[in-house]
């Protein structure tokens, strides 16, 4: 069970430039947090259109019938858009991911006195793995 | 300063869960990202190449896994966030049980979408 912290409304826009690493940190995670899960209902979605497509359910698809899934899939991939929010998915889930382990680290008893500097280094880490990761998320858009 | 900085409260079952699927995900969505971004590009999915994937019944077993774990972590999460923000009384049972119906929704429609891949549960 979780408990209620009172941290001051993150609303009350004034206080940011108050903020330590700790409450960007917390702040960021939340963030990615409701992305993530947000992101999986989508996916789930959208991947569902494999059942009607097992059952041979068509659509037609660069001029010729495909399945509804290889179609849907594809013509989605197709849209330079997708491709950006795409790599905006991989920075969300790596900063979740390596925050988290940061935070699991820190529940393990490591690092507590150096967790501001390894929250910069996980953002500096998914910013690198991000911009990296920007021509293979991108191949074939254009 | 408090002793201790997790949000969660220490001790506790779910708390322990959100820690083992953290470190169970950091693992699967890794691999999930690598192997269906970098080995194989998204563009060149396919019907086919996903329903050989599935066949596999270590494969098919990995993301029933992962989307069970996923969706309790996540699931999880939001509650807990809510939560640290003050979600209390019938609200709260509310919200929990929203989440529930949720996750139950997402996991039936996860889990379908899985064997129509793989033709059925596979069993070899």
């Amino acid at each position: 069970m979780s408990q209620s912290y009172n941290r001051g409304l993150i609303e009350d826009f004034s206080r940011w430039r108050e903020f330590e690493a700790g409450m960007w940190a917390w702040i960021f995670h939340k963030f990615t947090g409701w992305v993530l899960i947000g992101y999986l209902f989508t996916h789930i979605a959208v991947l569902s259109t494999a059942i009607p497509a097992a059952d041979g359910a068509t659509m037609m698809f660069q001029g010729s019938q495909t399945d509804v899934f290889t179609g849907t899939i594809v013509s989605l991939e197709g849209l330079l858009l997708v491709r950006i929010l795409e790599v905006g998915l991989l920075a969300v889930a790596v900063f979740h991911m390596l925050n988290g382990t940061r935070l699991l680290l820190v529940d393990l008893g490591v690092g507590l006195e150096a967790q501001d500097k390894s929250f910069y280094a996980s953002l500096i880490l998914t910013g690198a793995i991000t911009v990296a990761s920007v021509p293979t998320f991108i191949a074939g858009a254009f | 300063m408090a002793e201790r900085y997790s949000s969660f409260e220490s001790g506790g079952r779910m708390w322990l869960l959100q820690r083992v699927t953290a470190a169970f995900l950091l693992v699967v969505l890794a691999f999930h990202f690598f192997l269906l971004h970098f080995v194989h590009h998204a563009d060149e999915v396919t019907l086919a190449a996903s329903s050989a994937r599935m066949e596999q019944l270590s494969y098919y077993s990995l993301m029933v896994l992962f989307l069970v774990t996923a969706t309790f972590h996540g699931v999880n999460g939001v509650y807990n966030a809510l939560v640290n923000q003050g979600l209390t009384g019938t609200k709260r049972t509310v919200v929990k049980w929203s989440l529930v119906a949720a996750s139950v929704v997402l996991l039936f429609q996860g889990i379908r979408t899985a064997n129509a891949w793989a033709g059925g549960f596979p069993l070899l």
